[in-house]
């Protein structure tokens, strides 16, 4: 019985991440499905390594749409708070459309870093509104990203955004209950956001949330090449997510991961296999 | 029209007059003299309405256009325009007239029409002078005591009891009174008589307030057929546009806010108007925001003329074009903040400008009172950090007003260990606080006494419950024994 031995066929530590890297962007180039952000307008990083390694872009890419799945209102409120701050930084001005009574309270954006001059509010009455105001704020090239308040909104309707945010080089977020049908779409990241229990004796009551990166596209989340070798193929990845309070240095506000989640697929089939395929790539 | 004596007949048109049918006769008569009469309820506010969709529509002639009186009796009601400086654009001041005319005869209105220099003869030459086939009379310049003499008293807008004073001693025709002294006149029958004869001849100014502010600037554009496809009402608006900004970049102004008017060939008007945050003469940017509102016009049976009018506009000098000058005080270029300006009028102009806003912080420790919205371009009004910004973390949503929770606590100053609210029942696992918030004792309008005091005074808690999510409650008033103590919900954390 003839075994190739597996070190002919694969490199003595595991793939290279470089050229796994270089080899994914020819992918997408040769797709051209989604053009590197590098290229275009940039990568914004969340200042926590863990997720942004995870991104296959190192970081959120600027002229996207996202969407932010909210288990808890306020809490994905904060999150995405936290993300347009860093977006703004100290020059550029980012929009915010709600339906109804917003209700954002302007000391507590004020903690994320959000200075009340860079931060415009519009009120919208139904989706159709907000999608006009998302999509007119993207065109105008005047804005680092706006964010809406919707519910599910169709295929096209996304497909739209994104253009509009590729064309005008805009970050895009739509944030939306998690409780409404999930679909396909054509967002580069979707995020679910949920609230978590501070840790005993920690009275301060920081924000922090349970962030899951549930798909991102022309990558993989998740495939983390660490030194043992370990992957694990298209699973979400879940951390416990903090804020660093940037209020004296704005620079220093950022999201720190407190801990990762393992993410534990409930069909044992899938276990199964991913099993050998970790087992295989790690020989 | 229902009066003393029944119902009696307001107005009678000339058929009903040649039969012997007059204004205040009872209804019973009318019938009884004139068989086969018909009969229509007065209605005043129509009337009114009428007048005033009339004196609006011949705005498109001028826009000075005063409604003179509403009645529905015939040669009664009237309207007043001021063309001064308009004549020459319809070819001449007789040719105006004509044309006005003529189209409300088309429209249903058999009307009289008279131009003099001042309102008064006018008015008088109107309803009681000669006018030519068409209807008109025209009064040349320095003819006026002459065209007022042979009218009647009546033509000098006086009120009855004058009139039938005047006529008891034999001065019935407005030439009676001119070479008259006029001391003992003004002695007899006051001095109205003497400021109407004035103002009709000339001597004294009389002034005519238009019924809508008159704008700085306007463009008409009539067609030679009716238009109502949208694509062309689209092209007549960027021809307008373009004609508005050549003037206002010639007078270094910006406008504001502009307002587009369509006649329609049945006679009425419909229009729509923008406005804009910061003063713009850039024609794309203006007739993009009419754009959005194009759907919303009802062309009707077609429009045969358009006006775009600037009611307000604000000084705007030169702009240099093609350079990216850096704004050293806002860090950002001007381009981009004309970019962000042209972005708010658009949302601004389709969702209401109350809906687009900014939060700027006020000089106020009551949470509620430290957070204001403004419209979003305006400069923010100076706020130095003084000692009512807390250090203390705030809540990324604050509820609109506070809303009151069943709590259990322990007495007398510990955070909750339950509350629910609404429907949930919430555990709580950890909190922080507490934090006091006194109301403003500086405040006039605040009683000043240590009880009351103590009574609006605020704890506020953080807590935090099983589920993680964080809340921000407060009690009401200090803590004494026998008193159920207040609890509220005021905001949630991020």
């Amino acid at each position: 019985m003839v075994s190739i031995s597996s070190k002919s066929c694969w490199p003595d530590r595991g793939p290279d991440r470089a050229v796994l890297k270089s080899l994914r962007a020819r992918i997408s180039r040769i797709e051209s499905r989604f053009a590197e952000p590098s290229e275009s307008s940039g990568v914004m990083t969340l200042g926590a390594p863990e997720i942004d390694e995870a991104l296959p872009w190192g970081g959120l890419p600027r002229a996207a749409l996202h969407e932010v799945l909210a288990g808890h209102q306020s809490a994905a409120s904060g999150f995405c708070a936290g993300l347009l701050a860093r977006l703004a930084g100290t020059r550029e001005t980012v929009l915010w459309c709600g339906r109804g009574r917003g209700g954002l309270y302007g000391p507590g954006l004020a903690a994320f870093g959000l200075a009340p001059e860079r931060l415009i509010l519009v009120r919208a009455r139904t989706d159709t509104e907000v999608l006009w105001v998302l999509e007119e704020g993207l065109r105008s090239c005047a804005l680092a990203a706006v964010l809406g308040e919707t519910n599910a909104i169709g295929l096209t309707a996304a497909r739209r955004l994104q253009l509009a945010a590729e064309s005008g080089g805009t970050s895009a977020f739509l944030l939306r209950s998690a409780r409404g049908k999930v679909e396909p779409g054509p967002a580069a990241t979707r995020w679910h956001i949920a609230t978590a229990l501070g840790t005993d004796g920690d009275n301060e009551m920081k924000p922090r949330w349970q962030v899951e990166l549930l798909k991102c596209r022309s990558g993989v989340p998740g495939v983390a090449l660490t030194q043992k070798g370990e992957t694990t193929f298209g699973l979400p990845r879940s951390w416990l997510v903090e804020w660093r309070d940037g209020t004296r240095t704005p620079a220093a506000g950022g999201f720190a991961v407190a801990a990762e989640f393992r993410h534990r697929p409930a069909d044992p089939v899938v276990d199964e296999i991913t099993n050998r395929i970790a087992a295989k790539s790690a020989i | 029209m229902a009066a003393h004596g029944g119902v009696r007949i307001v107005a009678v048109s000339p058929a009903a007059r040649a039969g012997g049918v007059f204004a205040g006769q009872p209804l019973a008569d009318a019938r009884a003299v004139l068989t086969g009469l018909c009969t229509l309820d007065a209605d005043p506010q129509a009337d009114a309405r009428a007048i005033e969709g009339l004196a609006a529509w011949c705005g498109r002639y001028t826009p000075w256009t005063v409604v003179d009186k509403v009645s529905c009796v015939p040669g009664d009601a009237g309207v007043w325009l001021d063309i001064t400086g308009c004549a020459h654009l319809f070819g001449g001041e007789e040719a105006l007239l004509g044309d006005l005319l003529s189209r409300m005869e088309r429209v249903g209105y058999a009307a009289r029409a008279a131009l003099a220099d001042t309102p008064g003869a006018a008015w008088a030459v109107a309803r009681f002078g000669q006018t030519d086939e068409r209807s008109i009379a025209v009064v040349p310049g320095n003819a006026h005591r002459r065209t007022l003499a042979p009218l009647p008293m009546a033509g000098l807008r006086l009120d009855a009891a004058t009139v039938e004073g005047l006529a008891r001693v034999g001065l019935r025709r407005i030439g009676d009174i001119l070479d008259l002294p006029r001391a003992p006149l003004a002695a007899r029958f006051g001095d109205a008589l003497i400021r109407r004869l004035d103002q009709a001849l000339g001597i004294r100014g009389e002034t005519l307030s238009p019924r809508v502010p008159v704008p700085l600037l306007s463009a008409r554009l009539p067609f030679a057929e009716p238009i109502s496809r949208a694509e062309d009402i689209a092209a007549a608006i960027r021809h307008l546009v373009d004609d508005l900004c050549v003037r206002l970049e010639a007078s270094r102004q910006g406008a504001r806010r502009l307002n587009l008017v369509l006649y329609r060939t049945d006679g009425t008007r419909t229009g729509v108007g923008v406005g804009t945050s910061l003063a713009a003469r850039d024609a794309d940017h203006l007739e993009r925001l009419f754009r959005e509102k194009i759907e919303r016009l009802d062309p009707g049976f077609g429009i045969e003329l358009m006006t775009l009018c600037v009611p307000a506009a604000d000084d705007l000098g030169p702009v240099q074009v093609g350079l990216d000058a850096l704004n050293v005080q806002e860090g950002i270029s001007h381009k981009a903040h004309e970019d962000l300006a042209r972005l708010v009028d658009r949302v601004g102009n389709r969702l209401g400008p109350a809906n687009v806003s900014r939060l700027v912080a006020q000089a106020s420790h009551i949470p509620e009172k430290a957070c204001r919205e403004i419209p979003a371009l305006a400069p923010a009004p100076d706020i130095h950090d003084g000692p009512h910004r807390s250090v203390q973390p705030r809540p990324l949503h604050l509820l609109a007003c506070p809303s009151p929770i069943e709590v259990m606590a322990p007495v007398p100053d510990h955070p909750p260990v339950m509350f629910r609210w609404g429907r949930t029942q919430h555990r709580i696992v950890r909190a922080d606080g507490p934090e006091r918030i006194g109301p403003e004792w500086w405040l006039e309008d605040q009683p000043h006494d240590a009880a009351s005091h103590e009574r609006k005074s605020r704890d506020y808690f953080r807590v935090e419950d099983t589920d993680g999510r964080r809340f921000w409650v407060y009690r009401e008033g200090l803590y004494k024994p026998g008193l159920p103590p207040r609890w509220y919900l005021h905001g949630e954390f991020a």
